[in-house]
């Protein structure tokens, strides 16, 4: 108890001697500020590896579990490291999803939708952002109903509508007959380039925040210099946005490589979406090559999930240094 | 004259504004209005599919409506515990995007990497990859699973989580706040995995600020801390809208009302009852949507 006293005395002459010492007044505060950085920086790196400790964890399991063998997968003793690794699972989960071709197809599918996407989106956004109009907001309250309200509930509507697509009964005037548009693309194209596909009003939502937080300045110049609407929309406009539209870019790629809701509701061919092609790898797998064990067939479901993975990861990780030099772009101009 | 000439160049404008959103415009008519209606259409009838393809409808009034709210057993409970579950979720999500969004805007070695890595979940979440990596997740036996690794790590160290309810319940705190907080402590999981959109959101919005203000805050003598609160916070609002507005949505789209919906479509094939849980849902959303933007918006700052 004294000494614990005693210590807490010296502590706090010894603390007044510091800062009566004005000779290293300096070196202490730097010596301080560096400590505090230390500190901050630590604690930031323990939340950061935490948290892609969280995300990562289950991503790790299922690489590594791609790669055991049968006899690995029986063992209790081997975690994550297998024994006897094997490319097998690899090979057969390729051969059944048709990986190249399916992939190939598969991405160009979801780049054609982005940059439609990207194109439409952009433009309405900009509409929205810049220009008056008699019933904008109610028009814009449109965009944010068409964003809350979940597919599901407008899904057999949009399903009969392209069963029997017709265009204000001109093509049954023409032919005859309706089209069926189902087990093709094509209702997605339709409805990518009338603003309407996957996620488009969030898409458009990002993109009219953006502009309204641009300044007007810019237009006035133009407008000035004698540029015409549409000039200073392509030539000045987007290029000023575009952050956003490398923000917009990824999430609609990614989202509609991934997407099977659509895919599902159109009858939309294997082998164009890969994300739907791999739900039935197992089944596919467990029929033709008599694997009846499920906790096998689990493991090459996981390789295919990891072939699956692959390419959306590379163009994220790709798009990244883009996205950094537009955003960068964009703080010097703005 | 003069005014004349004034209104002409309005509706020029006006039309150069409707000119810009046609695509869309035409888009939500044909589509979206008419479906909407049809849905409508749906709620109101008995809907009975024909064997050579079509249908037919059987205008009931109020029937289905009636139904869901009297005598459906479980659709009130999950659609307000959906309702309070999206609001507890909402402000956690947006706090700790923003939150991470600020510690991945600095420079520092292998940023690129883990800002990759917090997209992660939004690539790997979609229908089949998810119902995929949940199978994996139930199957795996070791454990690597975040889950039931921290399960494990509990029991192993003998971290007593009541325990800490306990001191803080005997502090005094509140009890709803420690309940939120060890709610939140729980799903952090959830959490991470439902705020990787929101993250990229904020980083480019972080982005957008031009440094010019961080340095006249700097000249002027701000603290970081007054700089955050003046400067960054002012600049990110309208993205918190945003961010909010998404958030709402996705949790609404992965919630139990849309299963409940999907299941009485295509299991018990009574499209009537499922446009009507769709509609009501739909509507419930749109008002909390309405009545928090509307709160924020007034409080926004828009730069220029």
């Amino acid at each position: 108890m004294a000494q614990s006293k005693e210590a807490k005395r010296s502590f706090k002459e010894w603390m007044n001697d510091m800062k009566a010492d004005t000779q290293f007044a300096n070196d202490r505060k730097r010596w301080m500020a560096n400590t505090k950085k230390f500190i901050l920086g630590l604690f930031k790196l323990i939340i950061i590896i935490g948290i892609c400790y969280v995300i990562l964890g289950p991503v790790i399991g299922m690489i590594s579990k791609s790669f055991f063998s049968n006899a690995d997968n029986y063992n209790p003793m081997v975690y994550l490291i297998p024994q006897n690794p094997t490319l097998e699972r690899y090979q057969l989960s390729m051969k059944y999803l048709n990986y190249w071709q399916t992939m190939t197809s598969s991405l160009l599918y979801a780049l054609t939708l982005m940059i439609i996407q990207v194109f439409i989106c952009s433009m309405v956004g900009y509409g929205f952002a810049r220009y008056k109009f008699p019933l904008k907001n109610v028009l814009f309250a449109m965009v944010v109903v068409m964003i809350v309200i979940p597919t599901h509930t407008i899904m057999l509507p949009l399903y009969m509508t392209f069963a029997k697509f017709d265009v204000l009964g001109a093509i049954s005037l023409f032919t005859g007959n309706t089209i069926n548009l189902l087990g093709t693309p094509v209702p997605m194209y339709i409805l990518t380039a009338f603003g309407c596909g996957l996620r488009s009003g969030l898409y458009i939502y990002i993109f009219n925040q953006f502009f309204r937080g641009l300044p007007k300045e810019i237009e006035e110049a133009a407008f000035v210099d004698g540029a015409g609407t549409w000039y200073t929309y392509f030539r000045i406009m987007l290029v000023n946005a575009l952050p956003s539209i490398v923000t917009v870019a990824i999430f609609s790629m990614v989202w509609q490589y991934n997407d099977t809701f659509y895919a599902k509701l159109f009858v939309i061919s294997d082998d164009i979406v890969i994300s739907k092609k791999i739900s039935t790898i197992e089944a596919s797998i467990s029929n033709v090559e008599r694997i009846l064990d499920p906790a096998i067939l689990e493991i090459y479901l996981d390789a295919g999930i990891v072939l699956v993975m692959i390419p959306v990861v590379l163009i994220y990780v790709i798009f990244q240094k883009q996205f950094i030099e537009g955003a960068e772009r964009s703080g010097i101009v703005g | 004259m003069k005014k004349k000439r004034k209104l002409s160049l309005m509706t020029k404008r006006s039309i150069t504004g409707y000119l810009f959103i046609m695509p869309w415009l035409i888009g939500f008519i044909w589509f979206y209005a008419r479906s909407l209606f049809m849905s409508v259409q749906f709620s109101l009838s008995e809907l009975t599919v024909n064997p050579g393809g079509g249908y037919t409808l059987d205008f009931k009034w109020f029937e289905n409506y009636l139904y869901a709210f009297r005598v459906h057993p479980s659709f009130k409970q999950v659609l307000t515990s959906s309702l309070g579950n999206m609001l507890i979720d909402v402000p956690l999500i947006i706090f700790f995007s923003l939150f991470m969004a600020l510690l991945l805007n600095k420079k520092f070695k292998g940023r690129t990497l883990v800002r990759a890595i917090f997209f992660l979940p939004v690539i790997l979440n979609s229908g089949a990859i998810q119902a995929a990596m949940d199978l994996a997740r139930n199957m795996m036996s070791g454990g690597i699973s975040s889950a039931s690794a921290e399960m494990a790590e509990a029991a192993s160290s003998g971290v007593s989580v009541d325990y800490y309810i306990q001191m803080f319940s005997a502090l005094g705190l509140p009890h709803e706040a420690i309940e939120y907080v060890s709610g939140a402590v729980s799903r952090i999981s959830d959490i991470i995995n439902a705020s990787g959109v929101q993250i990229v959101i904020f980083i480019a919005a972080l982005q957008s600020i031009p440094g010019s203000m961080y340095e006249v805050a700097k000249i002027e003598g701000a603290t970081a801390y007054e700089t955050f609160w003046k400067v960054t916070f002012p600049m990110v609002m309208p993205h918190i809208i945003t961010n909010v507005v998404y958030t709402v949505i996705d949790s609404f789209a992965d919630s139990e009302v849309v299963d409940l919906a999907y299941k009485t479509a295509f299991t018990y094939n009574n499209y009537g009852l499922s446009s009507v849980f769709s509609l009501v849902s739909t509507v419930v959303t749109c008002l909390v949507l309405v009545l928090v933007c509307g709160f924020i918006q007034k409080r926004t700052f828009y730069y220029n």
